[in-house]
């Protein structure tokens, strides 16, 4: 068997599988190694417990890059699409969110509303384009950096004078002052900061806020959509445009090391003891595995090694996945609304104090909650009749003092199903079945360190020029034939598909 | 509750050999060394010098920075760590070495004693323990900071090898240049290198501090017919500029204290490039220094034969370009010559100035009687040690 | 009534140094004050017999040398005293203590972890760097970045010159250093709890924010801004307290010409035709004059008392979301005699020190939620110093005033105003936290003041009492100060300027915004600039 290759990608991420798929496309002889038995990652559906399937770790599909779908000719089916977010009342006086709209609250808000979604959608479109293409390095007197350098003044600068001295002011801030200066209603300031906050270790206060919402409106305007039959088949659909082009991809293969020799990557070793030969290797991987564990920090330099190690990645989100025998009650809500998302986020306050446990490694007494009833509108999830959840639930601290235990993990369902029981009051009666995810468990089954959804925490000292670390923002590591092309690469993480795009083009354009 | 503890010590530390030092002290001039006193010169500092060079001087190093660094990839974790190809230098034998950050940027150098197999000290003047911490990252290897418990001296001179073996240390004639081998000394392990900073034949002592004033007894008891001194730091500066070693904070600054751009130096900067091993695949700096070399380098070290006999202190360093003398550098150390009768000195000049053989113009400041007066001296760049004397490499040694 | 060349509203240390820069360049300059003192929050007032309460700042780190020097404030009375070194006094019993020594600060770190005794070099140059990088722009004017200006771009291609003068590596270490939180800049430094906590108290000190929000590594540089010319004693009290430094530059105001009016508060700044022609004061009397200087806050200087009809609609909703955020407060005690502090030896240099009684970033950390929570810490982070061991101008022989600077304290108690009981039980959290550490305090207390931000904005009128005037969060910093498109010290308004805290480069007693509003003035008027230049790079 020939066992050499022009580039083998380590992890079937989406990341994974763009970049893959571009570069064969392009000619390349190109191995796809996945340590799970599905491809995916992050984007998966599996089933978990007999009969229920789920989106076992992302379950919204929002960030998906245009230029991705276009290359690479995606036509995912959608069993919801552009979904309202409710956000729930205890009295069941919800909110309801969509495309800049609001309802449920005053003719004020209501406006202002539509004014801060136009210009935040306006600003995310900015940030868009840089998200859609590798960094440039900073002191360097390359054209080509310059020219991107820019690029990006002048993009900044067509904002107009106004909006850019906003934009200036605005990406360092935090989002709880802008909703308070903003809004009255306390639920649309809670959904708002939700929305900044998921996935990060941050509250509405920290500053950096605003960038993190910004982030995720980036793709779609914050569009959510739930693909048929989970992420996964966004993930099986990657895989079939890789195949088509000629990539070859193993599952149930863990890498064992990326192979370096003499001071560059020359081939993969597989935890079997399979050994695969390729000059390039590009990693999926996060940037702390991939250096610490794949690579092996002897084979890197000191100071590089140590900002690895420096690099912020503690994964908050935990994931709830509940079988359900039928649906809950929530009033206020209509049948047709459980195919919406649905928040928990009553007020700002309540997610920042949701949010300080974290920063003790203790998980939030009352968590935000995102959820999703994804059989609603899609029965190959679940037994006729029955039903599935899907939660996203905050703060449950990956370095949870004393570790998550099997008693940690019971006590930590409990208080989210007390949060839930709150506006579903009948909730626990129809589980009949539930399975939690810390980020403990997210590292280990999808193999990010710390559990953290973008692989690195999405900070302004983590972002663009300096994502992950200095000297690897150009998804080229210090280590000769090695390249990231995951979500702790520019621009970050979510499914986008743009770091293995970017990734992609990086190396090819290199190669030139 | 609230307990009193004592406070850190508040003063100047004393080394382990300050009761000794302190008893041959005649003028009183300390000053600070890593928290220790260190003498400037004990009764007289050119006098002291020649103890260096005629007969056996002798200096506390205790104060230098000491690590112990052991686990199985002890070798692997150097030689990634420092420049040069440390698979080479086998249990028994010392190396000098630099280390680098990223950016190939000196952090300091030192002097590696491969003790036994497996088992390291390494031995600087500043000290470092954070970023050999963080080069830790990787590798299965421990390191312990023991400055403290071994005390140390410098032996050095002519006379050395007679005095140490006149103080029954068997086997020494076989020790070569940067050999180390252990020795009992009064039921203690001894450790001694043929090491220095004097380039002259010189060892160095090592022990536990409890043995040290049993050391230096029996040392200066030793070399009674041999021309013993204790020294300072005036002296040992002396014979540093003449052998053209580099010292820290004067030929280069530790790149990671720097704070203004363009003030630390390359290891090529400093002319040791014969120190960087770009064979192996991997060490700190790799990156940029081959880079550097593909460019060029910035600065370079230069060793001066300047015309007449006034020393070159703090001088600003010509060189004629268009038949305009221009400035390219600053002296880092300068010194006349007691035993060359040159006036010497170290200095920094902009690449690709510098070369041996090159001739350049030094503008010397010196004041008589209160006036200050100037004088454009000539320079030749030198590529060897101003002093380099074949007894420091012949073993067996010669007996004076 | 008499037509002034200018009119400078409160004289605070940046209103008398404004006005000191333009009566030296032969304007005729009136400034007006509120109170029946001067300083505003550069204060040491005489509140008992034989007794100098500076009551609201306490050290003076910050004063730009160039100003020192140019209002040659030594002759006017001012002579600063250095004071040594702090420490850090935990619940174990230990305490960790800051010397001045080199090697005997090593000493004390190695003796918590050699590891961090020997990163602390490395630290101390990388925040040098930094503090290198912006002192450069501290005594100029920010440029504005969407303008296309020459001067503007000029300013900007200088500001970009340095930056890339630094390397690409440095560059990048640069961008995080302005983006991290001060608990994350640490961490990468050091592995010490109590370290850390030390070296994390001016990271936070006057922001709203705490040592894990990002964006507070960059307030370090305020703590090591009087470090970095390398001027001895630059930290230090003023002999008679930091009231001495505004006193001097009154003299110097006065002495170039200047006239000061007292219990003279500015009830509006009267604009008429686009166009300000003097203020309104509260006793209804009119000032005129061209030109009116505001060294008052942002907030009230528009707000409070201008009209909003004589401002552009925009601008007005900017300044209503300015952030000035009360976070601290103040308690300033009499004491019979030196309080002991069991932990220390007798005699130790450390009480003369910045004293401190909390010794984990958790702790510090929780002091925060509190404050977002709508009250005080509970456990709150007290910068203690007693200034008498040095000065001893400030009160009677062998007694002692302390001032503590305490964080968190917020402007109001869940949103409503504090009442006598809070504040009393706020006095009593900072008394109890230092009696843990000194059973002999409580008792030599004669007299005391508790000052919450509340009470300093009544007194001083800065908005929230916050003596920085804004929160020094990237949003309002440099082109952002105070408010984007105005960050250059000219208002919305013809002759009307600001040259307070609230502008570039933001609070502490530093002087640069006054002076720097003053050279811009002065640029409008085509007269010659006064204002002196930057000592320079070396």
């Amino acid at each position: 068997m020939d066992n050499k290759y022009d580039a083998i990608v380590v992890g079937a991420g989406h990341n994974g599988l763009v970049c893959s798929a571009l570069l064969a496309r392009a000619g390349k002889k190109v191995l796809v190694l996945e340590a799970n038995e599905q491809v995916g990652g992050a984007a998966v559906t599996r089933e978990f417990t007999e009969g229920y399937s789920v989106s076992a770790c992302a379950h919204l599909l929002y960030q998906l890059q245009p230029e991705v779908r276009k290359d690479l000719k995606l036509v995912t089916r959608l069993a919801s699409e552009d979904m309202t977010t409710i956000a729930l009342s205890e009295d069941g006086k919800h909110l309801r969110l969509k495309a800049g709209s609001v309802e449920g609250v005053s003719e004020n808000d209501a406006e202002q509303y539509r004014a801060f979604h136009k210009r935040m959608t306006r600003f995310s479109d900015l940030l868009r384009k840089f998200f859609n293409k590798p960094p440039p390095r900073l002191g360097t007197k390359n054209f080509k950096d310059l020219m991107t350098l820019g690029q990006l003044g002048l993009d900044l600068r067509m904002l107009g004078k106004e909006e850019m001295q906003e934009f200036l002011r605005l990406i360092g801030m935090n989002i709880h002052d802008e909703v308070t200066e903003r809004f009255e209603h306390p639920l649309l300031k809670g959904a708002i900061c939700l929305d900044a906050v998921l996935g990060t270790h941050l509250g509405p206060r920290s500053p950096n806020t605003i960038l993190t919402y910004l982030y995720r409106l980036a793709g779609d305007h914050g569009r959510t959509s739930v693909p048929a039959g989970g992420m996964g088949s966004v993930s099986n659909e990657l895989a079939h445009a890789a195949r088509s082009a000629g990539v070859t991809i193993r599952t149930a293969t863990p890498v064992k090391r990326i192979v370096i020799s003499n001071g560059r990557a020359t081939g993969v070793d597989t935890e079997a003891g399979e050994h695969f030969e390729s000059l390039m290797v590009i990693s999926n991987a996060d940037p702390k595995t991939t250096v610490m564990k794949l690579i092996g920090a002897k084979h890197a330099e000191t100071g590089f090694a140590r900002r690895v190690s420096h690099l912020r990645a503690k994964g908050n989100a935990a994931k709830l996945h509940l079988a359900l025998d039928g649906l809950p009650t929530i009033e206020g809500l209509s049948k047709k609304d459980y195919a919406e998302r649905i928040i928990i986020a009553p007020t700002e306050h309540y997610v920042e104090r949701a949010f300080n446990p974290a920063k003790y490694g203790e998980s939030s007494p009352n968590p935000v909650i995102e959820i999703t009833f994804p059989s609603f509108r899609d029965e190959t999830l679940a037994p006729s009749g029955k039903h599935v959840m899907s939660a996203i639930v905050q703060y449950a601290p990956y370095d949870l003092k004393g570790a998550w235990t099997a008693a940690a993990k019971a006590e930590f369902l409990k208080v989210i199903l007390s949060t839930l029981a709150k506006y579903m009051p009948d909730i626990e009666q129809h589980i009949t079945a539930s399975e939690l995810l810390t980020p403990a468990d997210i590292e280990s089954e999808f193999h990010m360190s710390g559990g953290h959804w973008h692989h690195a925490e999405l900070t302004l000292d983590q972002f663009l020029f300096v994502r992950p670390v200095n000297g690897a923002a150009q998804y080229r590591l210090p280590i000769e034939g090695v390249y990231l092309c995951g979500a702790g690469a520019h621009p970050g993480g979510g499914v986008s598909g743009a770091a293995g795009r970017n990734a992609a083009r990086a190396i090819l354009s290199r190669e030139k | 509750m609230t307990t009193v503890r004592d406070p850190v010590h508040q003063g100047r530390l004393k080394t382990p050999f300050f009761p000794r030092v302190e008893q041959l002290d005649f003028l009183n001039e300390w000053h600070e060394w890593k928290g220790y006193s260190s003498p400037n010169a004990l009764y007289c500092g050119d006098l002291e010098y020649f103890a260096i060079r005629n007969g056996t001087g002798v200096f506390d190093i205790s104060p230098m920075t000491k690590y112990r660094i052991t686990g199985p990839d002890a070798m692997e974790y150097l030689n990634r760590l420092v420049t040069r190809d440390m698979a080479k230098i086998k249990a028994g034998r010392v190396a000098y070495a630099v280390w680098c950050d990223d950016q190939g940027q000196v952090i300091d150098d030192g002097t590696i004693f491969h003790l036994r197999e497996g088992e390291y000290r390494l031995c600087s003047q500043e000290r470092h323990f954070a970023w050999l911490q963080a080069a830790t990252i990787g590798f299965d290897v421990s390191i312990v900071h023991e400055t403290e418990r071994v005390a140390a001296l410098a032996v050095q001179g002519p006379t050395s090898f007679s005095i140490l073996n006149a103080m029954g240390i068997k086997g020494l004639d076989q020790l070569k240049p940067f050999g180390l081998m252990h020795v009992d000394f009064q039921g203690v392990e001894m450790m001694v290198s043929r090491t220095g900073f004097t380039a002259d034949l010189g060892y160095e002592l090592w022990i536990e501090p409890s043995k040290a004033l049993d050391l230096w007894d029996a040392l200066f008891k030793a070399g009674e017919l041999y021309k013993i001194r204790a020294i300072g730091t005036h002296a040992l500066e002396l014979a540093r500029i003449e052998a053209g070693y580099l010292a820290p904070y004067t030929e280069f600054l530790p790149a990671d204290e720097t704070v203004r751009t363009g003030r630390s130096r390359s290891p090529l900067e400093l002319g040791l490039e014969w120190l960087v091993d770009f064979k192996k695949p991997n060490f700190n700096g790799r990156r940029a220094l081959a880079e550097e070399k593909r460019r060029g380098s910035t600065w370079q070290l230069v060793k001066l034969d300047i015309a007449g006999n006034k020393p070159a202190h703090s001088s600003y360093i010509y060189a004629k370009e268009k038949g305009k003398k221009k400035e390219i550098g600053f002296i880092t150390s300068a010194a006349w010559s007691p035993v060359c009768k040159q006036n010497i000195a170290l200095g920094t000049v902009r690449a690709p100035h510098g070369k041996p053989g090159d001739e350049l113009w030094v503008e010397v400041y010196y004041q008589r009687e209160m006036h200050w007066n100037r004088t454009m001296a000539k320079a030749m760049v030198v590529d060897k040690p101003f002093w380099f004397p074949p007894r420091r490499g012949a073993t067996p040694p010669g007996p004076y | 009534m008499k037509t002034y060349d200018a009119i400078v509203v409160g004289a605070g240390h940046n209103g008398l140094t404004n006005a000191a820069f333009l009566a030296k360049a032969g304007l005729d300059v009136v400034c007006v004050e509120k109170n029946d003192y001067i300083g505003g929050a550069t204060v040491s007032r005489n509140l008992y017999k034989d007794w100098w309460y500076s009551n609201c700042s306490y050290v003076c780190s910050l004063l730009r040398p160039e100003i020192y020097r140019s209002l040659e404030l030594h002759k006017h009375g001012l002579q600063v005293t250095p004071y040594g070194g702090s420490v850090q006094f935990m619940q174990n019993g230990d305490y960790y203590g800051g010397y001045h020594d080199d090697e005997v600060a090593y000493r004390e770190m190695a003796r918590f972890s050699r590891h961090d005794a020997d990163a602390y070099k490395s630290y101390s140059a990388d925040v040098m760097r930094q503090c290198r990088f912006i002192r450069d722009f501290l005594l100029s004017t920010p440029p504005d970045p969407t303008s296309f200006k020459p001067k503007d771009l000029m300013e900007l291609a200088r500001i970009g010159g340095k930056f890339m003068d630094m390397g690409e590596d440095r560059m990048h270490e640069t961008i995080r250093f302005w983006t991290m939180s001060v608990a994350d800049y640490l961490g990468e430094y050091f592995e010490t709890d109590v370290i850390k906590t030390a070296l994390s108290g001016s990271g936070i000190i006057g922001t709203a924010l705490g040592i894990h929000s990002p964006g507070t590594a960059y307030v370090l540089l305020h703590h090591y801004m009087g470090e970095v010319d390398g001027n001895a004693g630059s930290w230090g009290f003023a002999r008679g307290g930091t009231g001495a430094v505004a006193k001097a530059i009154a003299g110097a105001f006065q002495a170039a010409g200047g006239e000061i009016r007292t219990e003279a508060g500015v009830a509006q700044i009267i604009v008429k035709n686009g166009k300000t022609v003097g203020v309104a004061l509260d006793n209804g009397d009119e000032i005129h004059a061209d030109i009116v200087v505001s060294a008052m806050d942002v907030k009230r200087t528009f707000l409070t008392c201008m009209d909003k009809n004589d401002l552009p609609e925009k601008f007005h909703r900017r300044v209503e979301n300015f952030k000035i955020r009360g976070s601290s407060g103040k308690v300033n005690i009499a004491l019979d005699g030196l309080p002991t502090f069991p932990a220390l030896p007798e005699g130790s240099s450390l009480y003369h020190s910045d004293m401190h009684f909390i010794d984990s970033m958790e702790r510090m950390e929780r002091a925060y939620d509190d404050w977002k929570d709508g009250t005080w810490s509970k456990d709150p982070y007290i910068d203690m110093l007693i200034p008498t061991l040095s000065d001893p101008t400030m009160a009677p022989p062998g007694k002692h005033f302390m001032s503590c600077f305490v964080q968190y304290c917020p402007h109001q108690i869940e949103g409503r105003a504090w009442t006598a009981d809070e504040k009393e039980a706020f006095g009593k959290t900072v008394i109890n936290q230092i009696a843990n550490y000194s059973p002999d305090f409580k008792d030599l207390i004669l007299h005391a003041e508790i000052r919450t931000p509340q009470d300093i904005e009544a007194e001083i009128g800065i908005t929230e009492g916050n003596i920085f005037h804004g929160e020094l969060t990237m949003d309002q910093l440099l082109f952002n100060r105070p408010i984007p498109g105005y960050a250059q010290y000219r208002g919305p308004v013809g002759g009307l300027y600001m040259c307070g805290s609230s502008t570039h480069p933001g609070g502490g007693i530093m002087a640069a915004p006054g002076a720097n509003a003053a050279r811009e003035i002065l640029s409008d008027l085509k007269r010659p600039n006064t204002v002196p230049e930057n000592f320079g790079d070396d």
